[in-house]
């Protein structure tokens, strides 16, 4: 099952701090979306504002087209996937999975049927018998998830599911969940900080800060052109070069740019990614360099560079392997590849 | 050198707080009239006319009913407290905890006055009801507390889990909060049990005829020393040692599950 979700015009405050406000989001049926954001970013609050646990202060949430704003958690369409998972601990994982189907009156067999088989479906089959203390933390959370399936949500709310997970077993937990969603159908909402993880997961990506939306769509997208400067400082790292309107366009420390300056800001943020950075000849030649510093990273050398027209100025590069501290390149970029914004004022 | 002297000192310390248990239940064998040295002989007739004693037996079954009585409803209300507390933000909450658990910081004396003085404006006779709800007052704080600090985090969690499954209000406490307390539940049942058990204060001024075994035993006294309170008091001794076992089993049989 599956359903859209529309929020409008959402805000929260707890006492004189404003948790959420004006947020407006429309998640299509299906969807795998990440709310990605600092801590305090109000992801959170969103989460438990989708799950009922917290009602708005203004706003409504629509799911599949009903007004739940005042729905309680029992009553919605919803489930969640807690952070510490909040499994039952003396219940047997048959009982734990079970548990939704019990509260719809479902019999004793048939949820005993259903909890198996979501137990297989996260590849826990055979385990029912066992309880929550005998499992480790990523089986835990497969039992959270197969739990929260079992009552056939249309919308499934993941609050930092894999927060508590090393690594290795998140990467790997990530793509299961990717894998998990496609064959459910079900509209996934994923809260995390792990920027990397949100790109590698969703559909969508909701990038949050200070109670606001301030980027959201296709993570490619976000990535490569983000709309706010915060969403290209939170996805992923980027290179902040200062620049001006000049008569002829876009000029920067590093020389002009080659770019129609949209806007009517007189200062402005040059935002490149570091592998948008390159050796040779490209639209934008930022001029020679000098390679201060270089970090072997297997596919790439992350370089620290030291551009000859602004020798304050720092830049990080991803270069293919073999530059070593000292040598010289000239660097170049595609104009393309930039996302300018108004300098923000302090 | 100072090894030897902690286990004097372990020795001294234990020695210093059992052997007058130790006396006790040695003399309650004594062969004789006095339960003094020296020790005359082994003899179970001290056991064998206290059990026939239909006072002391009557006495034993109202404690042993006042106990399990109060622990229980002492138990319930201190649920009803912690829950209502630890769940809710209710105006007050301060307050209403420390008026909660102040009866642990005022003497038994002085309540039990209290309580004496009201039951007597209210016209309600002394009974075991009456000393039962003594222990209650009594025990209530306890619970209360141990209760309120079982309702940690984790099991705010699973709770909140189980309404977003769809489950009604009581059948959160029913499947969660409680099964979840359980140990918890346990612990504050069999020590309230224990005090009640040997409390003699509330016992002694809220009852009248039906008394409990730590009243009949003080009544006993006046009539001076005798191999058979030292009976009465191996038994009571036996019977609390068992409640503490019991609990210790089931919290220790719970906590591997």
């Amino acid at each position: 099952m599956t359903a859209p979700v529309t929020l409008e015009g959402v805000g929260h405050r707890f006492g004189e701090h404003r948790a959420l406000g004006g947020i407006g989001l429309e998640i299509a049926a299906g969807d795998y979306v990440t709310l990605l954001g600092p801590s305090g970013c109000g992801k959170t609050t969103l989460l438990s504002i989708l799950g009922g646990f917290l009602r708005p202060e203004e706003g409504r949430v629509r799911i599949g087209g009903r007004d739940v704003t005042a729905v309680p958690p029992a009553r919605r369409p919803t489930a969640t996937v807690f952070q510490d998972y909040a499994l039952f601990p003396h219940m047997t994982l048959r009982d734990n999975v079970g548990f939704g189907p019990r509260m719809a009156g479902m019999g004793r067999v048939a949820r005993h049927r259903v909890a198996e088989e979501k137990l297989a479906l996260v590849g826990l089959a055979g385990a029912g018998g066992k309880r929550p203390h005998e499992l480790s933390g990523g089986q835990r959370q497969r039992v959270a998830l197969a739990r929260a399936l079992a009552v056939e949500p249309d919308v499934l709310l993941l609050d930092e599911p894999l927060g508590a997970l090393d690594l290795k077993l998140r990467r790997a937990m990530q793509e299961e969940l990717k894998a998990l969603q496609r064959r459910v159908g079900t509209t996934f909402v994923h809260v995390t900080h792990d920027q990397e993880e949100a790109m590698a997961i969703a559909d969508r990506v909701v990038v949050m800060n200070a109670g606001r939306i301030e980027d959201e769509g296709p993570p490619d997208r976000v990535y490569r052109r983000p709309r706010s400067l915060f969403a290209a400082g939170f996805m992923g790292e980027t290179n902040r070069i200062p620049g001006r309107r000049g008569p002829g366009g876009l000029e920067t420390p590093l020389g002009p740019v080659p770019l129609a300056l949209p806007g009517d800001a007189a200062r402005v943020v040059v935002c490149l990614r570091p592998e948008s950075l390159k050796d040779g000849a490209g639209d934008w030649d930022l001029g020679p360099a000098r390679v201060e510093e270089a970090t072997f990273l297997g596919a790439h050398v992350r370089a620290r560079l030291v551009p000859e027209r602004a020798p304050e100025l720092r830049l990080v590069a991803h270069l293919p392997p073999g530059w070593e501290p000292g040598a010289a390149l000239r660097l170049a970029a595609d104009p393309a590849d930039l996302s300018v914004f108004p300098e923000e004022t302090p | 050198m100072t090894r030897g002297l902690a286990w004097v000192y372990l020795a001294l310390a234990y020695g210093f707080l059992l052997l007058p248990v130790g006396a006790l239940v040695l003399f309650s064998f004594q062969d004789g009239r006095l339960p003094v040295p020296p020790f005359e002989g082994f003899s179970l007739r001290w056991y064998a006319d206290v059990l026939g004693d239909r006072d002391l037996m009557a006495a034993l079954g109202n404690s042993a009913l006042v106990a399990v009585g109060s622990s229980a409803l002492a138990c319930a209300l201190g649920f009803l407290a912690a829950y209502g507390l630890a769940r809710h933000v209710l105006p007050g909450a301060a307050v209403a905890r420390a008026v909660l658990v102040m009866p642990m910081a005022v003497s038994t004396l002085i309540v039990g006055l209290g309580l004496l003085i009201v039951l007597n404006r209210l016209g309600v006779g002394l009974s075991l009801a009456t000393a039962g709800i003594g222990h209650v007052v009594v025990n209530l704080p306890l619970c209360f507390a141990i209760l309120y600090a079982a309702m940690g985090d984790q099991q705010r969690s699973a709770e909140r889990a189980a309404r977003d499954l769809g489950a009604t209000e009581a059948k959160v406490i029913l499947l969660v909060t409680l099964p979840m307390l359980a140990p918890a539940l346990a612990a504050a049942f069999f020590l309230s049990m224990t005090l009640s058990w040997d409390e003699f204060i509330m016992s002694f001024l809220l009852t009248r005829f039906d008394v409990t075994l730590p009243v009949e035993i003080w009544s006993l006294l006046r009539s001076g020393l005798s191999p058979r309170l030292n009976a009465v008091g191996s038994l009571v001794f036996l019977v609390s040692v068992a409640v503490v076992a019991v609990a210790e089993l089931v919290l220790r049989a719970r906590r591997r599950a």
